[in-house]
């Protein structure tokens, strides 16, 4: 069984069709791109995964769990976990606190424990503190752990957000265009830092991106989505060679 | 009768909390901030028109002209003084200085004025109206708060969708940004805003005082918090909205004194209130805005 | 020494440090004072009103600053441990229990009380947000300021005796009155101390500091910076949101019953509008999220005035330009230069320490 399974899956809004029909299979372990060109429904996939949107119609399955209907903390806690395309941090507290509400659900202690640091307190805020520098340094963010995470460069927020959220331990990652924005040798960079991610942490990821290069050089397989709808799947040499995908990519 | 009797009250002074909503609203909407000291500058056009008036012997018209006036330069200074060097500035910090300027105005009126209560000369005479051989009268200034209202709604209804001006004013309400680079004066556009919501409320302060007629320093907070409720009632940033909320609200006002008690007068308007956002978030006529993931 | 060292270097020992530092000092300054007979009568009673504003500043702190959602009804939250304090000192009266006993039960049943209220109030209004929220918490600080004004409770051999808009029950001979209507309360033993106002405020302290500085102080920080992250990584904002509002709630509760329990009477329209406003003021002032800053901008705020009464009149004009000035220095340009040249030098701390490191390898 497939580790995610996502069936004839559709939202509108209003009378616009946002995505219709999609259907989807990743295997545990896999790394698969989600492309196509600008506007054509990749976020809005990835919002229905995290329970930000409710689909209109479809399924979504998750270890053969059903995940519609779920609210995005409880999917969170089931083992999804992503990343924006505008990124989205905690900018008033520190580098390493953003991480350690990753582990919020991870290492738990009560709320009389905070209010008084008595009992757990101490020994799991080190826990939270070793955990927390350990993904910081997979992402070369260990020196910069005491910052505020608001006055990182661009490219550190972006990795500090993809440590924060495999923080949380998921079983499926989902990175929506964690190079945007980046420069050719620091995409390059980025993409190893993914792969190792992926072995190290055992976790399957499902990335957003819509230059069709990039991605065809790290994912095992793609889905080609365009208004809305599933263009084309497969290995990237199959997608690159179907004329659809050219042809949506460059315009007649 | 009393019913009809109540829900005229209720409508005339529904429509004194509209057109304070109506200031409030357009400021929000261009502004994006609370301005508390809208109800003071209800306060400060009251005193303005009670001294002419009163002092100087003016007709009631030139008290009015001096009332609308005097507002509307305040409104204009205290925009350029106060709120516009923090345009940048969060939203929490403006409405601390529009906090402070409450309680500016307020004490500077303690000053001028004294703390003693004034009794208003009423701007609009004559005797109560009878309806149906006696058994209901209407004040004269009723009729005149009612048609005031209306005509205030309908102007700025045409104004902010048919004038350049008005169209200017939207645009900045949307985006501030994008309007500057259509070539529109955006501080000029906010002044304007700001005198002519200050304009709204020194009439309604002249028409508040003579519905009911005492006055004195915190005279407008009251009003303004209620007329501040009407709009985000209505659905701030709503023209018609702000309307129909002071409307409903006076008369909810109204009804929950005489039928039930005065002193839960206020919070049972407020509770009305509440139930009304709980069940649409935005209010009567508000546009959702939802956050882009 | 070197623990304390490693401490003072983060940045909650920094802000612990701080808070407990300026109280403590503070307290001890006025101990001798008192002691030495060198303050006024009219600061003196300012002593318990201070710590109390104190402690309301810094809970509402939690929910502006940390929770970052505006509440405009705090003052509601007061009032509510304020009476239901009083009503608990006047249960306890009888029982011969010393007074601080006395004082610290009533002051627990004031913030239960009251944090029940939040529970009340959090539950249908945390859902709104922003100035839609802070307008449902205003009306919910009048509407609590209006149902106290119409409420009557009387304690006789019976037990207490609870009715709305008139007094609808008998006493017995040996009852009282506790709170009669718009009225208020009257005739209330002053348990409240300048000590035990010292003590509210560092339990406050400790508890709020101790709060932020941990798992769910750190979650509901993440809801305020950014809800939709805080719900991809787990966070139940709703949970976390109203926790924070109730422990807000609670601790102004607590505040509540030491200000009532400091004066003879009170009424409800002592906890009005204007109240939230003064104690929001507290808190921007200090700084959105500093809690020293809100004990600061209590004291120095609530004092304010009172050094002004030399000008009369004027008090509280020039205390309104004073605030509109703070407020537009605090968001001028040259505030925002100095600024951003401190996180320019941490960026480029930051680019040298890379370079030196490069260097290195």
């Amino acid at each position: 069984m497939a580790m995610l399974e996502v069936t004839s899956l559709g939202i509108s809004f209003g009378g616009l069709r946002a995505v219709d029909e999609l259907s989807m299979k990743i295997e545990k372990g896999g790394l698969v791109g989600l492309i196509g060109p600008n506007g054509a429904g990749k976020t809005t996939v990835f919002n229905m995964l995290t329970g930000v949107y409710r689909p209109t119609d479809g399924g979504i399955r998750l270890d053969g769990q059903n995940l519609i209907g779920k609210k995005p903390h409880e999917i969170c806690r089931l083992g999804v976990a992503r990343t924006f395309q505008n990124i989205r941090l905690f900018g008033g507290l520190t580098v390493l606190d953003n991480v350690k509400t990753g582990l919020h659900n991870e290492i738990t202690y009560s709320l009389a424990e905070s209010l008084f640091h008595l009992g757990g307190y101490r020994k799991k805020e080190r826990q939270m503190d070793e955990k927390a520098m350990e993904l910081l340094e997979v992402f070369g963010l260990g020196n910069v752990a005491g910052y505020q995470a608001s006055n990182l460069p661009y490219g550190k927020q972006r990795k500090l957000e993809i440590a924060r959220a495999l923080a949380t331990d998921p079983k499926l990652l989902l990175l929506d265009e964690p190079a945007a924005g980046m420069n050719p040798n620091e995409t390059g960079e980025l993409m190893e830092t993914i792969e190792l991610v992926r072995e190290r942490f055992g976790v399957t990821v499902l990335l957003i991106e819509h230059d069709m290069k990039l991605v065809s050089g790290i994912c095992e397989y793609l889905y080609v989505l365009n208004f809305g709808r599933l263009l084309a799947e497969g290995t990237p040499a199959e997608v690159l060679k179907n004329p659809e995908v050219v042809t949506a990519y460059l315009g007649e | 009768m009393s019913f009809l009797n109540h829900l005229i009250n209720g409508i005339s002074l529904g429509s004194i909390y509209a057109i304070i909503a109506l200031g409030y609203t357009m400021v929000y909407g261009i502004a994006k901030m609370l301005n508390f000291a809208h109800g003071d500058v209800i306060m400060v056009g009251g005193y303005m028109c009670f001294c002419a008036t009163t002092y100087l012997g003016w007709p009631a018209p030139a008290g009015i002209l001096l009332a609308v006036v005097v507002c509307t330069v305040l409104g204009v200074v205290i925009e350029r003084l106060a709120y516009k060097p923090l345009r940048m500035a969060p939203a929490l910090a403006v409405l601390i200085t529009a906090i402070g300027v409450s309680y500016f105005l307020q004490n500077a009126a303690l000053l001028i004025w004294g703390s003693s209560t004034k009794s208003f000369t009423s701007v609009v005479g004559g005797s109560p109206i009878p309806l149906f051989g006696g058994q209901l009268t209407i004040a004269p200034v009723t009729i005149v708060t009612v048609v005031t209202c209306i005509i205030i709604m309908v102007v700025l209804t045409l104004f902010t969708n048919k004038s350049k001006a008005g169209t200017a004013m939207r645009a900045v309400s949307e985006d501030k940004g994008a309007a500057q680079l259509m070539g529109i004066n955006v501080n000029t556009t906010i002044s304007l805003t700001f005198a002519i919501g200050s304009g709204l409320a020194a009439i309604a302060g002249v028409l508040l005082c003579s519905a009911y007629p005492t006055l004195m320093p915190t005279t407008g907070s009251m009003p303004g918090i209620k007329a501040f409720t009407a709009a985000v009632f209505g659905g701030i940033g709503s023209i018609p909205g702000a309307f129909i909320g002071g409307i409903l609200l006076g008369v909810i006002e109204i009804f929950a004194g005489a039928y039930i008690s005065t002193q839960l007068q206020n919070a049972i308007v407020f509770a009305v209130l509440i139930i009304v956002l709980l069940v649409k978030p935005d209010g009567l006529l508000g546009k959702r805005v939802s956050e882009k993931v | 020494m070197q623990k304390l060292k490693k401490y003072a270097a983060t940045k909650a020992g920094r802000d612990a440090i701080i808070s407990f530092g300026i109280v403590i000092i503070a307290f001890i300054v006025m101990q001798a004072l008192l002691a030495a007979d060198m303050v006024s009568s009219l600061l003196e009673g300012l002593l318990v009103p201070i710590c109390a504003y104190v402690v309301m500043a810094v809970s509402l702190n939690l929910t502006v600053g940390i929770l970052g959602e505006l509440s405009l009804g705090h003052a509601g939250f007061m009032s509510v441990g304020a009476f239901s304090g009083i009503v608990a000192a006047t249960c306890l009266s009888g029982t011969g229990a010393p007074e601080p006993v006395q004082l610290a039960v009533s002051i627990v049943i004031g913030g239960i009380c009251a944090a029940i209220a939040g529970v009340i109030i959090g539950v249908p209004v945390l859902r709104l947000k922003g100035d839609y929220l802070a307008i449902v918490t205003l009306a919910f600080g009048e509407i609590i300021k209006n149902i106290v004004n119409v409420l009557y409770v009387g304690l006789d051999s019976s037990g207490l005796h609870f009715s709305l808009l008139e007094q609808r029950f008998e006493l017995a001979e040996d009852g009282e009155m506790i709170i009669n209507g718009a009225m208020g309360v009257s005739g209330v033993s002053r348990l409240s101390t300048f000590v035990s106002g010292f003590v509210l405020v560092l339990i406050t302290l400790l508890l709020i500091l101790n709060l932020i500085n941990s798992r769910a102080g750190r979650a509901v920080m993440a809801v305020r910076d950014n809800k939709i992250a805080a719900d991809s990584i787990g966070i139940s904002t709703t949970r976390y949101k109203l926790m924070a509002f109730v422990i807000s709630a609670a601790f102004a509760g607590m505040a509540g019953t030491l200000y009532g329990l400091n004066y003879t009477t009170t009424t409800a329209n002592k906890f009005d509008f204007n109240t939230s406003i003064l104690i929001l003021v507290f808190v921007v002032l200090g700084g959105l999220g500093n809690i020293w800053g809100s004990v600061i901008a209590a004291t120095l705020l609530t004092v304010l005035p009172e050094m002004l009464r030399e000008v009369g009149d004027f008090r509280m004009l020039i205390y309104a330009i004073l605030l509109i000035a703070m407020m537009l220095f605090n968001n001028s340009p040259l505030k925002q230069r100095i600024l951003e040249k401190r996180g320019m030098k941490q960026m480029e701390k930051l680019e040298k320490a890379e370079q030196s490191g490069k260097e290195g390898a």
